[in-house]
């Protein structure tokens, strides 16, 4: 793993390779906020809430606590569940705008309170974190994260999912707890938040809760938006394209909001399921199996 | 009795919808519930499958209290909603949805086994099985939004408007379908302002009139009652 690394490091020009790792923590939070808005349907606004938890709570654990880092992480990961969870209980209520704009307080609520405590050092930031995040170790946790999602996508808990989204009266009257299911929506895609954000504090080695503001979310939910609600590819592909587009552009970055805006207003209207929405690779697949068995069906019948 | 209803009291709000309903089931039979926009009549099949919760009264269904249960719960005890304007799932293949139906149950044999019933019974569906929900017509959709609910393989089957906004050959034809899914053991509650159709195949029917019943009695005599005529079946 780290010999991975180092022959990375001694090949690519190392801000590339920081560009490289970011990206990496990125599609891990987005793919973690598909789950929620993309395959449940539930808007978050406040997803940086939950990747600020993770960076304090590993970063304070390695800095303060010399835990080592894959616990703080997995820590970090499970605080921001546990985040997940407690605004889970509003989303139970709301739907759609409401959701939205109370999650986005949530957001707010938490970073106003990284701001005031002492222990994350307030508005001086948390610095001296160690540089223990590595492209491998990143880059490895991103294909966990692709695997866990894919799964869990194609599992009844998935298909529950989606059924949620559809149409929440008919999947509840189909049997399915929504109301758990939610819950436990929320809980997995904040837990990759969280760990997304433990690999960002220890990769920039100095965290400070502007870092974690609403544009942070935005852009989470930007990523997502852009690639395509509830495919994994899609979000992939999302992310890249926003992640690595402005470092290439660095002559625009004051324009980069303004952009990411009128991005996102060219999408609605253009391609409202976003780049890869509504190209559903699987569903290409199983309808030629379906439409095979359809066809003996047929030929038995007559 | 399969079902009973006592004292069902529900309030939307300020708003009262049901106010203290009464009511039964006998297993095997197809029970209307009969009445104008507003009556309660959806309330009371919405109450039943747990998605509302009453302010005062109890259902028994074998006993059981239902009240108390989530809508999950009561689905696996054998309670499954035909819901109104059919909420079949749009991007959801014909399949998918039909697999949706099937969510409480856990052996894979015995729902192929459902499955394949339902494509009997359903050989449109079967046809369109890789096709979006969505793009149904309303036909299909309310007969995929049967089909799916007898995935669930129900004792007892709650249709809410099944008449509605579909072609009166169509209609004639969904009615047909209750009528014989009833006839392979499945007790019906049906809920329809269409009351001519819906009397047509029930064996009781209760008529609601804001919040409470007015009439019940057996559908053929509800079918010639003065009163149900006028107000109902549009006669003088």
């Amino acid at each position: 793993m780290t010999g991975m690394s180092s022959f990375l490091e001694s090949v690519l020009d190392p801000y590339y390779i920081q560009v490289l790792i970011l990206l990496g923590i990125y599609i891990i939070a987005a793919l973690g906020l598909n789950l929620i808005t993309g395959v449940t349907g539930m808007f978050s606004f406040g997803h940086a809430a939950y990747f600020a938890v993770g960076a304090y709570g590993a970063a304070i654990l390695t800095v303060k606590y010399g835990v080592p880092f894959s616990a703080a992480l997995i820590t970090g990961g499970v605080l921001a569940a546990l985040a997940g969870v407690v605004i889970g209980f509003p989303a139970l209520r709301l739907t759609g705008d409401y959701l939205g704009i109370v999650t986005l307080g949530f957001g707010e609520i938490i970073r106003v309170i990284f701001l005031n405590l002492k222990i994350t050092g307030g508005a001086m930031g948390l610095a001296g974190i160690a540089r223990d995040t590595s492209i491998a170790i990143v880059y490895i946790l991103v294909l966990v994260t692709i695997y866990v999602m894919y799964t869990l996508q194609n599992s009844r808990f998935g298909r529950a999912l989606v059924a949620i989204r559809e149409d929440d009266i008919a999947a509840e009257s189909m049997g399915i707890n929504i109301s758990a299911y939610k819950i436990k929506a929320f809980a997995i895609g904040c837990f990759f938040a969280g760990i997304a954000g433990g690999l960002y504090a220890h990769l920039l080695q100095y965290i400070n809760p502007n870092d974690f503001g609403f544009a942070k979310s935005f852009e989470f939910l930007c990523f997502v938006v852009l690639g395509g609600l509830g495919s994994i590819p899609g979000v992939i592909l999302g992310t890249a394209v926003l992640t690595l587009a402005p470092e290439f552009l660095r002559s625009l970055s004051d324009y980069r909001m303004l952009i990411y805006g009128a991005l996102m207003m060219a999408m609605m209207i253009f391609r409202p399921n976003g780049l890869l929405g509504g190209v559903d690779l699987r569903r290409l697949i199983f309808k030629n199996k379906y439409e095979k068995q359809a066809g003996r069906g047929t030929a038995a019948g007559g | 009795m399969l079902l009973e209803i006592k004292d069902l009291h529900v309030s939307y709000g300020a708003i009262r919808a049901l106010s203290g309903i009464s009511f039964n089931i006998n297993k095997g039979e197809i029970v209307a519930l009969i009445g104008a926009n507003g009556a309660g009549k959806s309330t009371t099949l919405r109450t039943i499958s747990g998605l509302i919760k009453p302010a005062k009264g109890s259902i028994f269904y074998k006993g059981m209290e239902l009240t108390k249960l989530p809508p999950h719960k009561i689905v696996e005890a054998g309670i499954s909603q035909v819901p109104e304007g059919r909420r079949v799932f749009p991007d959801m293949t014909v399949m998918e949805n039909l697999e949706m139906g099937a969510y409480t149950r856990k052996d894979k044999a015995e729902i192929k086994e459902s499955l394949k019933s339902v494509f009997k019974r359903f050989p449109r569906l079967e046809e369109r099985k890789c096709q979006l929900a969505g793009t149904l017509s309303g036909g299909e959709q309310q007969m995929l939004a049967m089909g799916r609910a007898l995935m669930a393989r129900p004792d007892v089957m709650l249709l809410d408007e099944p008449s509605m906004g579909l072609a009166p050959m169509l209609v004639k034809e969904i009615f047909n379908i209750i009528k014989d899914i009833n006839q392979t053991g499945t007790t019906i509650l049906l809920v329809e302002q269409n009351a001519h159709m819906a009397l047509s195949i029930s064996d009781r029917a209760y008529v609601l009139e804001t919040g409470n019943i007015v009439l019940s009695g057996r559908a053929d005599e509800l079918a010639h009652n003065e009163q149900v005529r006028k107000a109902y079946l549009g006669e003088d």
